[in-house]
């Protein structure tokens, strides 16, 4: 990496105002993103609750879009919604239109299988397969019948994007199960980068993990973002401000009928966002006078 | 005074000391109690061994299994059990190739594939559950009028199988059940998120970690099949048979069959096989038994 590494600022101040990670990265950087994901009043249901109401938003291509906010906001609901994983909870239903270059997500014709093969995700809690490390890599290719000339290439490419192969070259046959925490989330994200999707979602993905593991993962994802659009979902801000171009802060909120939903307050550039939101509630939350 | 120099007044005070260990009679009690429930349970096991091994000590040789059974007392002395180990052997074969395929994919199937939100796989839980609890014996009566007469497979080592198969297969399902829904969850979403199919998540990753559990249910089921007698007493396994099985429709005999027989007899002969088949019989339950927990300690995952 060429940029200064905003990672170890944060770590010598314990508080550094949150502006001057944020000027980094930044949504303006005079390249034309094409909106790769885009949100139309989307309302997410578990069964009849409504978990989040009237969503819209559009996610560019090669950048990183965060969404912050509370517990109970509904930001990984909206996540998920996004490469179909809630079709996996019983009673989950997506209202309102999300488009992936134009096509619609939920259309009856759209296959969930292909499209979490264009869409990946990386999850909270690192979830390697108890095997070893390059199955766990080579997985991904297998069961979407990629064509591979040559596997050892793939598993170790795929590892190199992840920054773990200097770690990992010499026991690919171990289990993945005796990585430490950190080097597993990479192992994770490895995993998905391998099958080549184009947008990398994750949930939470340093949440589990220490600060040095954290810093790795976050060099990790703006390294990425040159080849791959990408949606975290994070309870940090300064982790939000320190890698994304755009955030969205969601906040949760008690309607007439006295029921909760999640609502989206505010989405803009993380410099703007981060230094003069539009919204009080967003300035709020971000100073920490709430959540 | 105020309250902080009330709190810092209150600190200043020593500590009662820790050193007094105090006699809990409450906490002794149970303990003694649970020990107790379980010298019970041992000991009636111990006795059980120790009286079959004496009482057949006699007869526990090479005779057992080399010599038919007879039912002539002036043979007796010759007399062994070999056609019911082979019957058994080849009884619980067959049963395992009906009852561990058919068991296991239902399991899949309630686990991974239908929705339990519905009522009719609801009932079907409760069904198989159910299921679990029925009397041996009926499993028999149900084999004897319809496997025997009315399919007219009759009284054949295959009869015998597809009822212990039956009687089994609720365990092996409720076992292969718990042994996949061990299987944490993130492994299934890893698996959806890289673009695999429902069939790829469950044979390539829920069922290598689901095989552990599973081959520990199924033995401990299977052993429970070794040792039944009620219902394949319906199924015509009461005769002194002098020869092995050697086809799916041969008429056959098993251990606990055997030992039913023998123990009816009068004469102390008699008694005496029957202890040393009751040996063989709870040896090879031992052996089964041990095999299930050498492959649940070995297998066992940490997720």
């Amino acid at each position: 990496m060429t940029t200064p590494d905003p990672k170890d600022a944060a770590m010598t101040h314990p508080a550094p105002p949150l502006i001057t990670t944020a000027v980094r990265l930044s949504a303006d950087d005079g390249v034309a993103h094409e909106p790769v994901l885009t949100l139309k009043d989307i309302s997410v249901f578990y069964g009849d609750y409504e978990a989040v109401r009237g969503v819209d938003m559009a996610m560019a291509g090669n950048q990183i879009t965060a969404l912050i906010g509370p517990s109970g906001c509904g930001k990984s609901t909206v996540l998920r919604s996004l490469n179909r994983m809630n079709d996996l909870i019983p009673g989950a239903r997506v209202a309102g239109t999300i488009s992936y270059h134009g096509q619609s997500l939920y259309a009856r014709e759209v296959d969930p299988i292909e499209l979490r093969r264009r869409i990946g995700m990386v999850f909270q809690k690192p979830n390697p397969f108890p095997k070893s490390i390059y199955d766990n890599i080579a997985y991904g290719p297998r069961v979407t019948g990629m064509k591979v000339t040559n596997m050892n290439d793939l598993v170790e490419q795929a590892l190199r994007d992840a920054a773990l192969w200097d770690e990992v070259k010499d026991k690919l046959k171990q289990s993945a199960l005796a990585l430490s925490g950190g080097q597993q989330q990479r192992l994770c994200i490895a995993r998905t980068i391998a099958v080549r999707p184009e947008v990398i979602l994750m949930d939470e993905p340093c949440s589990a993990l220490d600060p040095i593991a954290t810093g790795k993962i976050e060099d990790l994802m703006i390294n990425l973002a040159a080849d791959y659009t990408i949606v975290i979902v994070t309870h940090n801000m300064q982790q939000a401000a320190r890698v994304s171009h755009r955030t969205a802060f969601f906040t949760a909120e008690v309607d007439e009928a006295g029921i909760r939903h999640g609502r989206l307050v505010e989405y803009e550039d993380t410099n703007k966002l981060f230094t003069n939101p539009n919204h009080k509630q967003t300035e709020d939350y971000i100073t920490g006078r709430f959540g | 005074m105020t309250a902080a120099a009330a709190a810092r007044e209150a600190v200043a005070a020593p500590p009662p000391p820790l050193t007094q260990r105090r006699i809990r009679p409450g906490e002794i009690l149970f303990r003694l109690a649970l020990q107790l429930c379980l010298l019970i349970a041992f000991a009636f096991l111990v006795a059980l061994v120790v009286f079959a091994v004496y009482k057949g000590w006699d007869r526990l040789d090479a005779r057992l299994w080399q010599q038919m059974p007879t039912g002539r007392a002036s043979r007796v002395e010759s007399a062994g059990v070999q056609s019911a180990i082979t019957g058994t052997l080849w009884v619980i074969a067959l049963t395992a190739l009906i009852s561990l395929p058919t068991g296991i994919a239902s399991a899949i199937y309630m686990e991974e594939y239908a929705d339990n939100t519905r009522w009719y796989n609801r009932l079907l839980e409760l069904n198989i559950q159910n299921l679990a609890g029925v009397p041996s014996i009926v499993f028999g009566i149900l084999g004897l009028g319809l496997i025997a007469r009315v399919i007219g497979l009759g009284f054949t080592v295959i009869t015998a199988a597809i009822v212990l198969s039956l009687l089994v297969l609720p365990t092996v399902i409720i076992a292969s059940r718990e042994a996949l829904r061990a299987v944490p969850q993130s492994i299934r979403q890893a698996s959806y998120a890289l673009g695999a199919t429902r069939w790829q998540t469950t044979a390539r990753q829920v069922l290598p970690a689901a095989i552990p559990g599973m081959a520990t249910g199924a033995i401990l089921a299977l052993s429970r099949a070794l040792g039944e007698a009620a219902p394949l007493i319906l199924l015509g396994a009461v005769t002194f048979i002098r020869f092995n099985p050697d086809s799916l429709l041969s008429t056959y005999t098993t251990l606990p069959i055997q030992i039913y027989n023998l123990i009816k007899e009068p004469q102390a002969e008699f008694q005496e096989l029957a202890a040393a088949a009751i040996v063989l019989l709870l040896g090879i339950l031992l052996l089964m038994n041990s095999a299930a927990i050498v492959i649940r300690n070995k297998f066992q995952k940490r997720w």
